[in-house]
């Protein structure tokens, strides 16, 4: 489904990522771990395709097709969702009608009929339900005033209304309490289909307590510098990341 | 400057969609402005002698005036001699039928989208007059309105059938030695719509003055005088275009409304003036002088308006409250792109006890703009329980626009509550990040991030109207998100 090669990422001339290779299959969920500023979350914005950063070297082949040459709502439609660590407030425009005009979009553009006002209320029913989200959120202007947890709760909402291919959370655990941290595995975990791939980007094992995922990968000065089971991230809990730079040091 | 911001840019330097001209054999005096000018104008329109003195007295006020400079607006001195003051299409239509009306005249309307035609309007949803250059052309729904007693008729034909009326109430609520452009107004104006709606008259439809500037160099002037009489209710909406023309042209116009007791109006605004080409020439001056007086206890004048348009804005609709209980509102948009100029806002004067305002005004900056709030909230001594909410929020495209608020208060009265709120946001690239990465397209994120901000303002309008301006606010802000 995906497969990265060599991919070579700089921001302002400053080299952040250093030949990434990843190849990721259907139904599969990878976990990307790494201290602080190795480069995690630009991983996760360079699927999405933001603009700020300058793919220097290597391609992304998602489906097929060339990610790298697609603009970021043609990434959308073509069915990759990013989960935000900081989602954006829109004040004046509702939730329920940023999400219709979401769906509607990515319908539109597959060539699929738009959904009419009775059946994005069917739908939204449905969801809302499905991640457990408060209903009330659905008339509020978009993220506007919601509180950390109410604002991952809505990116969880969004990608089960959105129902894309791949879907990468940049950090969705961070800043929330048990409570919240577990609406949001149990989102993932309802999500998860044979057809549909997740990359969790996370600093701690926490989250994965509750998404247990397929594969662990460690990023570390802007390289996955190990690939594992679900048994390397319990061992980055217990030793933290020490162990890791002192085997990248040795290497290099 | 990043991609986004380029697209940004990009999205807000549409072409203007009505600047076309049209070639129609006109009547116009020549250029320059005196006495005698005045009388021409005058003797044109077969005035009453009191006409002709209003104009005269405001004209030599005029003359003892000079131009305000404290908008915080910049533009090259304007030659007052150098424009033309009465300009009005030769083949006037008469008696209202539309026959003998310059077929090019009737054309100009529909390209437009403003029909003249009865027949093809929809069941009678609203009424037009419209004003081409220095006059109303033609007025819809005259003889239906009529039957209820409502007035409705251009400016001039008021002057010759409801002397009395005009006599009454012209420069009531703006005499003419307001301000310099009210002034100059009250010397020349040419035309304008004129409407009285009688006590306890709900007007069944919306009533509404289109006006089209076509000719070059000319200057248009005209006047609005809308009364309400006891008890009675209406909406009114303006909506204005004009050629795209390399030189600037002067739009001064002046609105008065009046209130009685338990009356209310409400007057809309669709101003969509020529703005000036992206490097900022040409465009409308629009400089324009509206007021309301709720005369009446219980009245209410509400004043909504959507400033899209001209190179400069220079207008504060404000509202008198000398009725006891009486009610003003203010909802406002103004967008300036490219190098327009927008120095808008609203004065609200609380005279009556428990008399109380709402002024809600959402400015957006784009490209090199720069948009300015001027708002005053002035509570008299007698006032008794005045309130006043404001709200006044900013919103930036790209950085090299201006937002600016000058709030003024002046309270008399201890009993009085004064609420002031503002914002200032920017149109983010990680808010059109955020809105690509579900899928929109970036306009389609700007339009939406956009009537986010201004909802509160557009559902004042009348609900055709407002589907317009959402509409029309796109157009203008297409290209400046990049």
């Amino acid at each position: 489904m995906l497969s990265i090669k060599n991919l070579k990422v700089s921001v302002e001339d400053k080299e952040i990522l250093n030949g990434i290779n990843l190849d990721i299959k259907p139904g599969e969920v990878h976990a990307i771990m790494g201290p602080n500023g190795s480069g995690k979350s630009t991983l996760a914005h360079v699927l999405a395709g933001r603009e700020t950063y300058e793919v220097t070297d290597g391609d992304i082949n998602f489906e097929g097709k060339d990610l790298l040459e697609m603009e970021v709502d043609e990434r959308a439609h073509e069915g990759i969702f990013l989960a935000f660590q900081y989602p954006v407030e829109i004040p004046g425009v509702t939730n329920a009608n940023f999400l219709k005009t979401t769906i509607n979009s990515i319908r539109k553009a597959k060539g699929e009929e738009e959904l009419n006002a009775l059946q994005m209320l069917k739908l939204l029913k449905e969801k809302v339900q499905l991640v457990d989200f408060d209903e009330k959120l659905l008339h509020r202007s978009l993220n506007d005033g919601f509180s950390g947890g109410e604002k991952k709760r809505n990116e969880m909402l969004q990608m089960a209304v959105l129902e894309p291919k791949l879907a990468v959370l940049d950090e969705t655990d961070s800043g929330l309490d048990i409570d919240a941290l577990k609406v949001v595995a149990n989102a993932v975990n309802k999500l998860r289909t044979p057809d549909r791939a997740f990359i969790i980007v996370t600093h701690y094992q926490r989250l994965l307590n509750y998404i247990v995922p397929d594969f662990v990968h460690i990023l570390y000065q802007g390289r996955i510098v190990k690939s594992g089971d679900k048994s390397l991230a319990l061992r980055l809990e217990e030793e933290g990341y020490d162990w890791i730079k002192e085997e990248a040091a040795s290497i290099a | 400057m990043s991609d986004s911001m380029k697209t940004l840019e990009a999205h807000t330097q549409s072409e203007y969609k009505y600047g076309f001209t049209s070639d129609i054999e006109m009547d116009a005096l020549p250029k320059g402005l005196n006495e005698d000018v005045i009388r021409r104008i005058s003797a044109k329109k077969n005035e009453p002698e009191f006409m002709l003195e209003f104009r005269l007295k405001a004209y030599r006020h005029w003359l003892t005036m000079t131009e305000p400079h404290w908008p915080n607006v910049n533009y090259p001195p304007i030659d007052y001699q150098d424009i033309i003051y009465y300009a009005a299409p030769k083949k006037r239509p008469q008696l209202n039928s539309l026959d003998e009306a310059d077929p090019e005249l009737i054309r100009t309307f529909e390209r437009l989208g403003i029909p003249l035609n009865e027949q093809k309007v929809m069941a009678g949803v609203v009424a037009v007059d419209a004003v081409f250059d220095s006059v109303s052309v033609k007025t819809t729904f005259k003889e239906t309105l009529a039957e209820l007693g409502i007035i409705f008729c251009s400016f001039s034909e008021a002057v010759q059938d409801h002397p009395e009326l005009v006599k009454k109430y012209l420069g009531t609520v703006v005499p003419h030695n307001d301000n310099y452009f009210a002034a100059l107004n009250s010397a020349v104006f040419s035309d304008g719509s004129f409407c009285y709606i009688p006590k306890g008259v709900k007007c069944p439809m919306e009533l509404s003055t289109y006006f089209r500037i076509n000719a070059a160099n000319t200057g248009q002037f005209e006047r609005t005088l809308v009364i309400a009489d006891e008890g009675s209710t209406v909406s009114y909406l303006e909506g204005c275009t004009a050629p795209q023309r390399d030189e600037n042209q002067l739009h001064a116009a002046v609105v008065e409304l009046i209130a009685m007791d338990d009356a209310q109006i409400k007057y809309s605004t669709v101003q969509n003036w020529y703005p000036g080409d992206k490097d900022g020439k040409g465009g409308i001056y629009n400089f324009v002088t509206k007021r309301g007086l709720c005369e009446g206890k219980r009245s209410k004048i509400s004043w909504t308006q959507v400033e899209t348009g001209s190179s400069i804005t220079w207008k504060y609709p404000s509202c008198v409250l000398k009725g006891d209980y009486s009610i003003g509102e203010f909802y406002s948009v103004a967008v300036t792109n490219n190098r327009q100029q927008a120095d808008t806002g609203t004065k609200m004067i609380h005279l009556g006890k428990n008399t109380s305002s709402t002024i809600i005004s959402k400015g957006i900056s784009a490209g090199r703009s720069d948009n300015s709030y001027r708002g005053l909230v002035k509570v008299a001594k007698k006032a008794e329980n005045a309130r006043n909410f404001s709200q006044c929020d900013s919103m930036l495209m790209g950085d090299r626009c201006g937002a600016h608020t000058f709030p003024y208060l002046e309270v008399d009265n201890n009993t009085a509550k004064v609420e002031h709120e503002a914002t200032t946001s920017k149109i983010g690239e990680d808010q059109l990040y955020y809105c690509q990465q579900r899928g929109l397209s970036e306009e389609d994120a700007i339009s939406m991030i956009v009537n986010g901000f201004v909802k509160e303002v557009i559902n004042e309008l009348p609900m055709e109207f407002a589907v317009e301006a959402q509409k029309l606010l796109a157009i203008s802000l297409e290209g400046s998100v990049g």
